[in-house]
């Protein structure tokens, strides 16, 4: 069954379609990279996932519901979270404030539950640092941990490997594969190597609109998306 | 010792100073500081707003006045007692800063800071127009019988001092308890970065309005309190200026810490009350030091106790 589906989603900005009348489905357990070129509405699309974007037209549902009018806070008390393309953390607030926030929401043990989340990210020294003194990639992975201590059966993640060092992306790899044991996963990705080591299956989107699908093996082997993203096949 | 007990000793021990205070002040001082507490109180109502949840309202003179005349119109025109006129300036506060809070949150920024500004010159035009109860300008004298609070007499210097006390303790320890909570840390949360509150699953609006509220019915405590200890209920109360006040105490004090408020309200307080003495364009003194303040420690006197000796000041 799909955790996640949606059904003839649109945005248009003025008379622009950014994304334009996408069926999509997410079977629960599954990695599922998102890729496509800059300006292929991307973040448009997950923005409307979880509510940050009204759509223009079409339907989401999640879990069997269609939520495509609640606001944001209600779809992700449903079970979603979402990290930011652009790093977004309390910047003022220590890391364990930044975690014991996403646990306390859910009304969870943060005293218990804030340093193991640290910990799986590796932060689990940096409990008391504020998070805007955390390098970026700390920062990214710092949102990572809020993300993962909400415990969502969906985690949307955009762009999360941005500006991580090489080291740290190994890190990411293992730790998404870890997560996939317990959360669906939606993974906008532009670095091909963490898409092919991760994702189960690939969605690619150009223009708004679903070009392909399939496992990494099928989108790598596929003419059009060569052609509209990924170059002569050397990715 | 951890945060909290620091923290309730701290504060703790500004309560027994005031009390103490209570027993060898001179008359001057000591009437003084029966009123600086009570603003203070006003500006810990704003300072929850402000400080802790990030909305800038130049507005709070209707919670402050909603206060006042919630306590002196029944007293005056229906005789009732202080007791029950307190309450009803509270409620008067309450209702009025849920209805002013659901329609001003549907702006943000300076669109939030003009419309609350309008909503405030509108009670103040309010409170002109009914002249006929409020006696506009001129106001209402509450008489001494009218203030004897459960056989308390609160035109009496010593009572009022104390009344002033417990309203302020109540409402600093109010507050202390709020911020620590996990709804003030939710509020703290919106205020560092709405955007990932909300994505973290908060509802922001019902957050900001239940801060709008305990905001509002602080306030307006303070401006019950006001009328009742000083007798005296007047539109200039609900004036432009008194919007400001609280904003200008809150500053200086230190947005986002307990005792800012306090801080900051003794500190104008005295500012002008020794500057006047030496000059009548005392006021370009007090800008004088604002700038230099605002220069040196723009978190205002609590924020620099918070940087430079205890950074889990609350």
């Amino acid at each position: 069954m799909s955790l996640l589906q949606t059904r003839g989603l649109t945005k248009a900005f003025g008379g622009l379609h950014a994304v334009q009348d996408v069926d999509f489905d997410l079977p629960e357990g599954e990695v599922r990279a998102l890729i496509g070129p800059n300006g292929a509405g991307k973040t448009t699309f997950v923005g409307m996932l979880c509510g940050r974007v009204a759509p223009t037209a079409g339907a989401v549902r999640f879990a069997g519901a269609d939520i495509s009018r609640l606001p944001a806070h209600r779809r992700i008390r449903e079970g979603m979270a979402y990290t930011f393309q652009i790093t977004s953390v309390f910047a003022r607030l220590s890391c364990r404030e930044n975690v014991a926030l996403a646990v306390r929401r859910r009304k969870g043990d943060a005293a218990r539950e804030v340093p193991a989340a640290l910990a799986r990210v590796g932060l689990g020294d940096r409990a008391d640092q504020l998070a805007g003194d955390l390098s970026y990639g700390h920062q990214r992975l710092l949102e990572i941990a809020m993300g993962l201590a909400q415990k969502p059966r969906l985690l949307i993640l955009d762009e999360p490997t941005q500006g991580l060092a090489d080291s740290e992306i190994e890190g990411f790899v293992a730790l998404v594969r870890e997560v996939r044991a317990e959360a669906t996963v939606l993974l906008i990705e532009h670095n091909m190597s963490v898409v092919m080591d991760t994702a189960d299956r690939i969605t690619v989107l150009n223009f708004g609109e679903v070009l392909a699908e399939g496992t990494p093996e099928e989108i790598h082997a596929d003419g059009r998306v060569q052609d509209a993203y990924l170059g002569t096949g050397d990715a | 010792m951890s945060d909290g007990a620091k923290a309730a000793v701290l504060h703790g021990a500004l309560i027994a100073a005031l009390f103490a205070l209570h027993f060898v002040l001179p008359a001057y001082h000591h009437g003084n500081l029966a009123r600086v507490m009570v603003l203070a109180t006003y500006a810990m109502g704003y300072n929850l707003l402000f400080g802790y949840t990030g909305l800038l309202s130049l507005g709070h003179a209707m919670f402050f006045a909603a206060g006042m005349y919630g306590m002196a119109l029944p007293v005056t025109h229906l005789g009732w007692a202080p007791g029950p006129a307190l309450l009803s300036g509270l409620a008067a506060g309450a209702l009025l800063s849920l209805v002013a809070g659901a329609l001003a949150l549907r702006t943000v920024g300076v669109a939030f800071l003009i419309v609350t500004l309008m909503f405030a010159q509108a009670v103040y035009l309010t409170v002109l127009y009914f002249a006929e109860w409020t006696n506009a300008d001129d106001g209402l004298v509450l008489q001494r019988a009218e203030r004897v609070l459960w056989g308390l007499d609160l035109s009496d210097a010593g009572v009022r001092y104390l009344a002033a006390l417990v309203l302020f303790s109540v409402c600093l320890v109010l507050s202390l308890w709020l911020v620590r909570r996990p709804f003030g840390k939710v509020l703290i949360a919106i205020r560092e970065n709405e955007a990932r509150a909300e994505m973290l699953g908060y509802d922001v609006f019902a957050h900001k309005l239940g801060a709008v509220v305990a905001s509002g019915t602080m306030s307006a405590a303070a401006g019950a309190a006001y009328g009742l200890l000083f007798g005296y209920a007047g539109a200039s109360f609900a004036g432009v200026q008194y919007s400001i006040l609280p904003l200008l105490w809150v500053l200086l004090g230190g947005a986002g810490t307990v005792i800012g408020p306090f801080l900051g309200a003794l500190f104008t307080f005295y500012l002008i009350d020794i500057t006047s003495g030496f000059t009548t364009a005392y006021m370009a003194v007090v800008g004088v030091v604002l700038i230099a303040l605002t220069l040196f420690a723009p978190q205002g006197i609590g924020g620099e106790i918070r940087r430079r000796v205890w950074r889990g000041l609350p």
